[in-house]
């Protein structure tokens, strides 16, 4: 005990004595944090559209007043011709134009369809669909309002009322706070400890402890000690700023949420022995860690992109990534209030075992015989 | 078992010795070995040091001493042969043995980013020492360095021959019967060597046995038995002066070179 404790007492000194680190370690996330909570924001305001009207009627005009009336577009642009489209997408004066054809009011009176066109930027995927579908609705009630005006008062027969549970105002920060935790604590356990590893037995340290009566055993613990300290306090200053500044709710259980950390925490550390054990240099293992937990968890988790909408081979690639259970699990305990997930953490369990075993032993091996 | 074995140790090792168990010897390897796939790092070797002697590993670089150190400090599993220091077998015992020795590696140990007290401390907790001891040891290892002021100064700060000194001081900080030092002084000033081996020779007086590798002829010199590796084995072992009369050297420089010449 005393062999881990003196051991732990370095390690812990040498994570205080690189400030370096000490401000990424505790400072990123929390820049991500509201850079994700405030600057990027899935919602579209201000969409700025270009006009191209034909027709200068007074009913082209109210086309136009009724798309811009709720502030989610602005009439940025009133184009002269055609011409201007191409080049106005190009200076990105406009994610979309309408196009209202010469004639437009007169086809209204007299035809049973009349048509405008929408012209969309589809460079920007995920913007493109949001346009379409707000341009789309914006559509739809002008003409409600326009059949109300020719046959009078008009009910829609289905009306769809749409609430989104669990997080009502669809807040980022609840989306993502869960999100950055998985990350915070897959990379702090995972990346530090298997660079804190790889750097001593780069620098011959690792050499000199190993001439000690410590044990294997004794040198993981008081290596991985510190650092877990290190992630549980970043995980409750995210915890607490996503929950004061944010307020992401937590309406499941702390002590269950605890729980699914700890697991979670199992697997992080045994994918950075196992890191620690196939590399030689401080690059290599961080390299190596950043290839194992931060990208994966980043992209393949569901943290930021959902899976769902990911190509068949990296949904089923997502399945080994420890983060996609843990991410679930933890929106499912502070958001949905849903604390008991048998299925996600049966599959934690049974990583954390196999990745520790496999990983203890390749640790031991390393750092035996080379 | 072992008086069949003690056939191979030289025969200079035993003249003393009337016993033939491997506890009369601070180390005895009996035809060590040691592969790395193809290449035979260290080949069949036969030595025993007695306890209080400086013995002299020397050998140029890659001749196999490092791999045999690292083998008598448990680092390392022999592919053959068998060694016990303080009569406890290397491949049995190595955890045991730990406890008993100091080793200083061939690389600079001590950690920059701590203090000298703060190294110290690491070294005396990892070995269990209590924290008294650990207070008082540094306090005696500090003053005789003459670096009690300096004892919360990061250790980076520290001139190589100081940090050399310090990481000796942290090795035997336990007070190991036997100190395994691989090449201590490489690249330290003639001056800090000097002052180093003054180190040795105290410990070596107060009943330390030290085995040191070194290829500097000078430090060779100052050693009570000397052996030479040529690529892996032990090509000759005595003390200075018997191995300059049988090579017709005036120094260590002139022996190792026709040794290593044959």
């Amino acid at each position: 005990m005393k062999r881990i404790i003196a051991l732990a007492r370095k390690e812990f000194l040498h994570i205080i004595r690189d400030t370096r680190t000490l401000v990424i370690v505790f400072l990123w996330p929390l820049i991500m944090l509201f850079l994700f909570g405030y600057a990027i924001n899935f919602e579209l305001t201000d969409l700025p559209v270009g006009i191209l009207d034909y027709d200068h009627s007074a009913s082209s005009r109210e086309l136009i007043r009724e798309a811009t009336s709720s502030g989610f577009i602005v009439a940025s642009e009133y184009l002269e011709s055609r011409d201007e489209i191409n080049s106005g997408f190009r200076k990105g004066k406009f994610k979309a134009v309408f196009v209202i054809p010469r004639g437009y009011e007169l086809d209204l009176l007299k035809e049973p369809v009349t048509k405008v066109q929408i012209i969309i930027d589809g460079a920007d995927g995920a913007t493109a669909a949001t346009v379409d579908n707000y341009l789309k609705a914006v559509m739809a009630r002008l003409n409600l309002k326009l059949i109300e005006e020719a046959i009078g008062k008009a009910e829609p027969p289905i009306e769809a009322r749409i609430r989104f549970l669990f997080n009502p105002q669809l807040v980022s920060a609840n989306f993502i706070v869960p999100g950055i935790i998985a990350l915070v604590l897959v990379m702090i356990c995972a990346l530090l400890t298997s660079i804190a590893i790889a750097r001593e037995i780069e620098t011959g340290t690792m050499e000199q402890i190993l001439a000690t009566p410590i044990l294997p055993s004794q040198i993981i613990l008081g290596k991985v000690l510190p650092y877990l300290f290190v992630a549980a306090v970043n995980a409750a200053i995210i915890l607490l700023v996503g929950h004061l500044v944010f307020k992401v709710p937590m309406n499941g259980s702390w002590l269950a949420l605890a729980g699914y950390c700890t697991l979670y925490l199992l697997i992080s550390l045994g994918l950075g022995l196992m890191v620690s054990s196939i590399s030689k240099t401080q690059q290599v293992a961080m390299m190596m860690a950043l290839m194992a937990t931060l990208l994966p968890t980043l992209l393949l988790s569901g943290f930021i992109f959902p899976r769902e909408s990911m190509p068949l081979v990296l949904q089923y690639l997502s399945y080994i990534v420890p983060a996609t259970y843990f991410v679930e699990v933890i929106r499912g305990v502070m958001l949905i209030g849903r604390n008991y997930f048998p299925f996600e953490a049966g599959i934690m369990f049974g990583m954390a075992v196999l990745l520790l075993a496999i990983s203890a032993r390749m640790f031991k091996v390393r750092l035996s015989d080379d | 078992m072992i008086s069949a074995d003690i056939d191979t140790v030289p025969k200079t090792a035993l003249d003393n010795t009337d016993s033939s168990a491997p506890t009369d010897f601070a180390v005895l390897a009996n035809k060590l070995t040691r592969r790395f796939g193809n290449f035979t790092a260290v080949d069949h070797i036969d030595l025993a040091v007695k306890p209080g002697e400086i013995f002299g590993f020397l050998g140029a670089n890659g001749a196999g001493k490092t791999t045999a150190i690292r083998m008598f400090c448990g680092l390392l599993k022999p592919s053959g042969g068998e060694a016990w220091v303080h009569g406890l077998s290397i491949k049995k015992k190595a955890e045991v043995i730990k406890r008993k020795i100091g080793y200083m590696s061939q690389k600079f140990s001590l950690y920059n980013d701590l203090t000298i007290y703060e190294n110290l401390e690491f070294y005396g907790g990892i070995y269990g020492l209590k924290k008294s001891e650990i207070k008082e040891r540094s306090k005696e290892l500090l003053d005789n360095m003459g670096l009690q002021e300096y004892r919360n100064k990061l250790t980076s700060a520290l001139p190589l021959g100081f940090k050399q000194r310090l990481a000796l001081g942290s090795a035997m900080f336990h007070r190991p019967s036997i100190l395994f030092l691989d090449e201590p002084t490489s690249g330290v000033d003639p001056v800090a060597r000097r002052i180093f081996w003054e180190m040795i020779y105290e410990l070596s007086e107060n009943g330390t046995t030290v085995f040191v590798t070194t290829h500097y002829m000078d430090e060779a010199e100052y050693c009570d038995r000397v052996s030479i590796m040529v690529k892996g084995r032990i090509a000759a072992m005595d003390s200075p002066a018997e191995l300059k009369k049988k090579w017709n050297g005036a120094n260590m420089q002139e022996v190792f070179l026709k040794v290593v010449e044959t």
